[in-house]
């Protein structure tokens, strides 16, 4: 089903992303964002502009009873409408373009904010996401999670530890370009196969880094999103899906959830051939061995390892961000891919961009080794 | 702001599901009591899950400690190979999600979605889970949970100890009555009008004049419901209440302006004035209210009802809000009856819905319900409404 309009992001707004921003509260990582792309269509919250606001946050991370209280004032809502999801941020795209969609609203802010630095350990919290009965027990959280998902996979696709040391360089060569990504420095094979072993085959090197920060968006019918700046991106297609919640019921050396999230997107932007529609393409690799695993899911390619051996990853020019190897928080992986896929079509992305960007694909994932997967497909009007 | 709220196409409930409401679900899990309410929700509508393409589900994750609880929950709400989003807003979570869900139909991005709320508050510490909701630095130290005594001393002010103290027990025997013809109500316990003053003396204060029996429940419990587009509702032939608009206002957590008016008048008054709405007591025909207490329940009326005065006062002395009343309230009992957070303001939808219907069975009011209202309530007195009818609203794009 093609969407019955389109809607548009007119801008995008992140911090810089940073493993501890101890100096600043979640509220004042949110006005920063929410502040520059208020100013960046030039609305406020009167009548007329920015009309509801939808946050992503989580209670867990926060340590704190319904989150979005903490920000109902920094994102316009005293009085206002607000809602929050509580889901990673690519899922508040998906309801944001509803809430458009539905005609009951014209112009919505999206603010997400997230300090994995407030959590003593990430793994305490997402352990607490496995129930208390069979799975819990057995000491599961989401890099463990991950950790046999990326045996299964690597088991089966034939993909090494050299590829994946390959894929953190590479994501650290891109981040360099990347003003806001947080892990910019230089780092050797050496380096990244001597960091210490979390769950095997997951090195400290393979996992995404604890990360603190924010990142805003407005999104407009598209009538409204002309008027409120030149280069609009179009969101064209939304999909997403959950697979089953015992890793013993999924083929963990795929991505179904993303197989299905994907076909929904594709074919809302009519999209036939992945494989070649894309000039950017953004996967959320909270683990190093996701992105070969989530762009055969995504139609990119068919094995994983041959794509990486064959230079797939710079043809198909995928996480000119960093990705999330370079530091994003858990709740705004998926977000920071939209953000990224929209500098890119707007022509912002600087010393990283994609020439002649016209179509991009960014993806996000929430729960144990991706249950729930989230894919967004944008287009400019190029 | 002077018409009816823009939209692509229209959306109706069509399927309501409520689990067992208890203060101890000790024999069930979480997915397996989620489960209880969707299993009745599709009975209901008359559908099986895999007419269902979207679930959307919430509650309030440090009530029970499971982080990102739709996963482990997908065991019982039947999301897997299907679209699922996780909204959550405090006590509105409910409400919230019969917006959402009212928007991904709308949208045209799902034809049926599936909206869940659940809690299980037997798992955790309410109190702590509600007062842990307080800024850390500001507030935290000062918060006690949910407890209102500052409206029962201003209604005291206001009307005097007397009728203000008898007019929240009646208030607070009518949910009670109410409950005991709701097979779903958590709590009766048979409330007689004839003690109305003992029953206030002899219930333990809480703070000042609110006393543990004006108090509402917890519970654990959960609630489903099912919104579909037009063209479902004809190739099934359901038996629809159509959501006409809604409206949430949130506020503030820190500072209190006082003299502004309150987020359920703000509220009332937008949906209103969308929708035509003059006189609400004469053109709504039932009102399904999120009312923590006996004292905001009558507190409340006053905001929600855009009323001056003392007429909330005389609409319960009058009983004008007993089921068989001029104007309805809360006929399930409300959440003083049953109040499993998480799913508390989506069963003041569901609830909304059966009236409008005519399917809610002992307590339906003995009158044609052309229109219903419903009421969320949460965060630091955040306010979200919905109004429900029996005919399909004209105007939809589509």
């Amino acid at each position: 089903m093609a969407l019955s309009q389109r809607v548009g992001i007119c801008a995008v707004a992140q911090t810089t992303f940073s493993p501890n921003r101890w100096e600043e509260r979640v509220q004042g990582l949110v006005w920063d964002v929410v502040k520059s792309v208020k100013d960046a269509v030039g609305l406020g919250f009167e009548e007329g502009g920015i009309e509801a606001s939808i946050t992503v946050s989580d209670d867990l991370f926060d340590a704190r009873t319904i989150s979005d209280n903490a920000v109902t004032d920094v994102v316009g809502a005293h009085f206002r409408g607000e809602e929050k999801v509580a889901a990673d941020g690519a899922q508040g795209v998906y309801y944001g373009v509803s809430t458009i969609l539905s005609g009951h609203h014209d112009v919505v802010l999206l603010a997400g904010h997230c300090k994995e630095s407030q959590a003593a350990s990430r793994n305490q919290i997402t352990h607490l996401a496995f129930d208390p009965f069979f799975t819990r027990p057995l000491g599961l959280d989401y890099l463990a999670a991950a950790a046999l998902q990326a045996q299964a996979y690597l088991a089966r696709s034939g993909v090494t530890e050299m590829q994946l040391a390959d894929l953190v360089m590479r994501s650290r060569h891109w981040a360099a370009r990347n003003p806001v990504a947080q892990e910019q420095s230089r780092i050797t094979v050496e380096e990244i196969l001597s960091a210490p072993m979390l769950a095997d085959p997951i090195r400290a090197s393979f996992m995404y880094p604890v990360s603190d920060g924010a990142i805003a968006m407005v999104l407009a019918s598209e009538e409204r999103a002309r008027d409120l700046c030149d280069n609009p991106v179009w969101i064209t297609g939304l999909g997403n899906s959950h697979d089953a919640f015992y890793l013993g019921e999924r083929d963990l050396s795929r991505a179904k959830s993303l197989e299905e999230a994907a076909q929904r997107a594709y074919r809302m932007a009519d999209i036939d051939t992945p494989g070649t529609a894309f000039d950017v393409v953004e996967i959320a690799d909270q683990y190093a061995h996701q992105l070969p695993l989530y762009a055969e899911a995504l139609g990119l390619c068919n094995d994983g390892a041959a794509w990486l051996r064959e230079g797939g990853p710079d043809a198909q020019q995928v996480n000119h961000s960093g990705g999330m190897l370079a530091g994003n928080p858990l709740m705004l992986g998926g977000l920071a891919r939209v953000a990224e896929c929209v500098l890119q079509l707007q022509g912002k992305a600087g010393g990283r961009q994609v020439p002649q960007a016209h179509c991009a694909v960014a993806q996000g994932a929430t729960g144990p080794a991706g249950q729930l997967q989230t894919v967004v497909v944008l287009e400019n009007d190029l | 702001m002077s018409t009816s709220k823009r939209k692509h196409r229209n959306v109706g409930i069509i399927g309501c599901g409520m689990s067992v409401f208890s203060s101890h679900r000790e024999e069930v899990n979480q997915p397996e009591m989620i489960h209880e309410a969707v299993a009745e929700a599709l009975a209901d509508a008359g559908i099986t899950l895999a007419d269902v393409d979207c679930v959307v589900h919430g509650n309030m994750e440090l009530f029970e400690m499971v982080h990102q609880p739709d996963m482990w929950h997908s065991l019982g709400s039947g999301v897997v190979g299907k679209s699922g989003l996780r909204l959550t807003t405090g006590g509105t979570t409910g409400m919230t999600l019969a917006c959402a869900a009212d928007n991904l139909v709308a949208s045209g991005l799902h034809d049926v979605v599936l909206a869940i709320g659940f809690e299980k508050l037997q798992e955790g510490h309410t109190t702590g889970g509600i007062s842990n909701m307080a800024d850390p630095l500001w507030g935290r130290k000062l918060q006690a949970g949910a407890l209102t005594g500052t409206t029962a001393q201003a209604m005291i002010d206001e009307f005097g100890k007397e009728r203000a103290c008898d007019a929240a027990m009646k208030l607070r025997i009518i949910m009670d009555e109410h409950a005991a013809l709701n097979d779903k109500a958590h709590r009766s316990f048979g409330l007689e009008r004839r003690y109305i003053k003992e029953l206030t003396e002899n219930s333990p204060p809480l703070v000042g004049e609110l006393r543990m029996i004006h108090m509402c429940s917890q519970s654990d419990g959960a609630c489903a419901v099912i919104f579909a587009a037009p063209h479902k509702i004809k190739e099934w032939n359901a038996n629809p209440a159509w959501v006409v608009d809604h409206e949430t206002v949130h506020r503030e957590e820190n500072v209190v302006f006082t003299g502004t008016k309150s987020t359920h008048r703000v509220a009332s008054e937008r949906l209103f004035a969308r929708n035509g709405i003059t006189n609400p007591r004469e053109q709504l025909d039932v009102f399904e209210m999120y009312d923590p207490s006996a004292w905001w329940g009558l507190d409340w009326l006053r905001e929600f009802l855009l009323l001056e005065g003392d007429e909330h006062l005389k609409m319960v002395e009058n009983d004008e809000i007993g089921i068989q009343g001029t104007f309805p309230v809360n006929p399930s009992g409300g959440v003083m009856a049953s109040n499993p957070i998480g799913a508390t303001a989506l069963v003041r939808v569901a609830e909304a819905a059966l009236q409008v219907r005519g399917t809610a069975g002992r307590h339906q009011v003995p009158k044609e319900v052309k229109r219903a209202l419903a009421s969320g309530f949460g965060g630091t007195l955040w306010s979200v409404l919905m109004l429900l009818a029996r005919d399909e609203p004209q105007g939809a794009s589509q």
